[in-house]
């Protein structure tokens, strides 16, 4: 196989993720909501309560809506990803995985493109959110914008390939409620996206330190101090190192007969 | 061992193992002991050789409904490393074969039962595999449709020289003459020509063979 069948593969991938974005746009605009409704409905509520001082990469007070909004575009990814990573094993309806499968390429390849794929609409998503957010006054540098990419695509392959682990490995976690339940609203509420860690740590240093080992918190910072022109060594570090654990374990563990992807029909 | 350049039929009931038997010649299943050779090629030594060698049509619609025929086409090809040219190339022929081309810019969802499955058999020989795999390509297909697309495999078997895995339920969807197997849980219990195996069994026709064979009708 050579370089070339790598490269039309890779774009065949991608350009058959955004017609498939495309043909289902109203899906993604309503998934849309659910973050808007924390920015502009919780954010407002808490304003009052939760005072933010000022904590890198900020220069000055901020809103609360500010300070969140980073956290919800990795709230945004989270979904997107878990739901993606959950298709990919266990969408019997289409097949699509088999025909993915069929191809001559190596699997891991094939895997992380994918993955890549789905990264890419999601981060589009997040994008379209920051420019409503400028409607509540989030208003980060124009080249925050760009700087903020390479943490969103990082951020995007680290959850698909969780999301892809998780749906290989633990068979029980079939339907979407319980994956909300165990992963997506854990992950959500125990890292830096709605409070800064300095004040968990005040409420309770073990939760502090859980907050600490949860993957999606540095790449919260990651979005955060990239949308800031900050540079966060530790954070990015993290989590491209947690992005490689991942994806190096989903694409291991990958077998498609483990899940069912062979149909409901017995074999 | 297949012949190549010709049609065979894997015969068997529901359960016999026929889709477990394509689940593993698509590596979607892992062998747990022996081995499958594709055109001489190891499916577990070098897949990427193996597959390169197989088309496959699965028992259950594997299109996206959503995209064009000519986007479910493109996407198959790009997955085999083809650029979008050679693809399109190359899809046009296969689509003007199975009698499509004009509908290559609707969706898949607008097309009916036997034309999606033609969509399919075109899609699965645009890297030009040397064996075609069919797993019951023709469940939830009308009589006539299911006849059009038997004959429809039966010529590219005669003229492009492919071997074709056809497997099926239905007795009438085999002939005579065609290289039959029997599966019946998992065991082969009959290889050859539809008529040495009726010769062998002293069964008038296929379909007593096979009721004998397997206790099913």
């Amino acid at each position: 196989m050579k370089a070339a069948h790598y490269w039309h593969c890779f774009v065949g991938i991608q350009t058959r993720e955004w017609l498939r974005f495309w043909q289902q746009r109203t899906r993604f605009a309503s998934a849309l909501v659910r973050p808007l409704l924390w920015l502009v409905v919780f954010a407002a509520g808490f304003r009052a309560v939760l005072g933010i001082s000022i904590i890198p990469p900020y220069q000055t007070y901020i809103t609360y809506e500010t300070y969140i909004a980073p956290g919800l575009c990795g709230m945004i990814i989270l979904f997107n990803s878990m739901q993606g990573a959950l298709s990919m094993v266990y969408d019997r309806e289409l097949g699509s995985m088999r025909v993915l499968l069929m191809s001559p390429l190596p699997r891991p390849f094939l895997l992380v493109t994918k993955l890549l794929a789905m990264g890419v609409v999601s981060v589009g998503q997040v994008y379209v959110f920051l420019l409503l957010a400028l409607l509540v006054d989030v208003e980060p540098p124009l080249w925050g914008y760009l700087a903020v990419l390479p943490a969103l695509v990082l951020t995007s392959l680290m959850l698909g390939a969780l999301g892809l682990l998780i749906a290989t490995w633990i068979k029980q976690l079939e339907n979407f409620a319980g994956v909300m339940n165990f992963v997506i609203f854990p992950m959500f509420f125990m890292s830096s996206a709605l409070y800064p860690l300095w004040r968990m740590n005040e409420a309770s240093p073990w939760l502090y330190w859980i907050c600490q080992f949860n993957p999606f918190t540095h790449a919260v910072e990651a979005i955060r101090f990239s949308l800031y022109l900050e540079w966060n060594p530790m954070a990015f570090g993290i989590t491209a190192g947690v992005t490689i654990v991942f994806a190096l374990l989903a694409t291991a563990g990958f077998r498609p007969q483990r899940t069912k992807i062979l149909g409901t029909k017995p074999a | 061992m297949l012949t190549s350049g010709r049609f065979h039929a894997l015969l068997g009931p529901n359960g016999a193992g026929k889709s477990t038997l394509f689940g593993l010649l698509t590596r979607l299943l892992a062998l747990q002991q022996g081995e499958l050779l594709l055109a001489g090629q190891s499916l577990k030594k070098q897949p990427s050789e193996a597959m390169r060698q197989i088309g496959v049509v699965f028992q259950q619609n594997a299109l996206d409904l959503d995209l064009t025929v000519r986007q479910n086409l493109l996407y198959h090809a790009a997955l085999h490393g083809l650029s979008r040219k050679e693809a399109r190339t190359r899809g046009d022929r296969e689509l003007a074969r199975f009698e499509l081309l004009e509908r290559a810019n609707e969706p898949v969802r607008k097309l009916n039962g036997g034309h999606r499955r033609r969509v399919e058999i075109a899609r699965a020989l645009l890297h030009e595999p040397s064996l075609l795999l069919l797993d019951e390509p023709t469940v939830g297909l009308d009589v006539a449709s299911r006849r059009a697309l038997n004959d429809h495999v039966r010529t590219l078997c005669d003229e492009a020289g492919l071997t074709v895995l056809w497997a099926t339920h239905l007795i009438e969807e085999v002939r005579q003459e065609d290289r039959v197997l029997i599966l019946h849980q998992g065991q082969l219990l009959a290889d050859g020509s539809g008529q040495a195996i009726c010769e062998a069994e002293g069964t008038r026709d296929l379909a007593e063979t096979f009721h004998t064979l397997t206790g099913a009708g």
